[in-house]
């Protein structure tokens, strides 16, 4: 079981109910396909990917991240039961849409990348510290499970 | 990994000229990160008496580290040769275990977005990434 302090919380809480979803999740994701390009192979059907400029102006891409970084939303919510929180996701990106759980981890560094570059030196290394645990625990229950 | 294109270079010795003056702040900042977010790097620092950010071994071994990666960058055209002796150093006396240039790595760019949140774009991102991780293979090459 993940144990969470007050302040680790309150940290939480704290980034995401200050989050432009519209902003952040569009970003998050197309930075992710621009730094690491075979996470492409999961978007064939969203249209125009063929360069950096396209994928930052892809509608589409821009829609899917928002929705990702609002799945993230059930996580702040549940923050000690996000194992279950996410079985169901987790059965999704398996079983339907065939994920590579290791897909996860790039964009949750990418994630962190762009709500590093958003805050500033008021990211600092605790925030950094907790934020990056938060995510670890939502990649890890996203891939528990695949079989 | 793939080897670096021109584009490539071209991008991280331009971004790197841009960045080069806060190089020693960069590489504190980086370094100080690190041991807070990923604490078992503190093993290897076991003989400082102060390891959070900012203090001043902290400051200064950022600061070396990242003249190593400065002169990775004049090196770019050819790593291997050009990190020959920092490659021994790491394998034979340091022996960092590579697993942690990744972590590093991380750190490093995480800075860099906080520092230059508009320059560091994902088109410069993804080419430091890639230089980077050369870097890290290029000083893994002694080590077996």
């Amino acid at each position: 079981m993940v144990e969470w302090t007050e302040q680790e919380r309150s940290i939480i809480n704290n980034i995401f109910s200050n989050l432009d979803y519209d902003d952040i999740g569009p970003k998050a994701l197309a930075r992710c396909l621009i730094v690491y390009p075979w996470t492409q192979r999961y978007f064939a059907s969203f249209g125009n990917l063929y360069n950096a400029d396209a994928i930052k102006t892809n509608p589409n891409i821009a829609t899917h991240g928002t929705k990702v970084l609002h799945g993230l939303d059930r996580a702040v919510k549940n923050l000690d039961n996000i194992k279950a929180t996410y079985a169901e996701l987790s059965v999704l990106h398996s079983e339907k849409l065939h994920v590579d759980p290791d897909n996860f981890k790039l964009l949750a560094d990418c994630l962190t990348i762009v709500i590093a570059a958003k805050l500033g030196n008021a990211f600092t290394p605790e925030i950094q510290a907790t934020f990056q645990k938060f995510l670890a625990v939502v990649v890890s229950a996203l891939g528990r499970q695949y079989h | 990994m793939t080897s670096l294109s021109a584009k490539d270079k071209d991008t991280v010795k331009a971004f790197w000229a841009k960045i080069a003056p806060k190089a020693g702040d960069i590489g504190r900042d980086a370094l100080g990160r690190m041991l807070v977010v990923y604490p078992q790097t503190k093993t290897y620092f076991a003989h400082w008496k102060d390891l959070s950010p900012g203090s001043a071994p902290v400051a200064k071994h950022g600061a070396t580290i990242m003249g190593g990666v400065g002169e990775a960058v004049s090196k770019i055209d050819n790593l291997t040769a050009g990190l020959f002796n920092l490659s021994e150093l790491h394998a034979f006396t340091l022996r960092v275990d590579p697993a942690n240039f990744k972590i590093l790595a991380h750190n490093i760019l995480v800075v860099l977005a906080i520092q230059y949140p508009t320059d560091f774009t994902p088109e410069v991102h993804v080419s430091m990434d890639k230089f980077l991780a050369a870097v890290a293979l290029a000083l893994s090459e002694k080590y077996r």
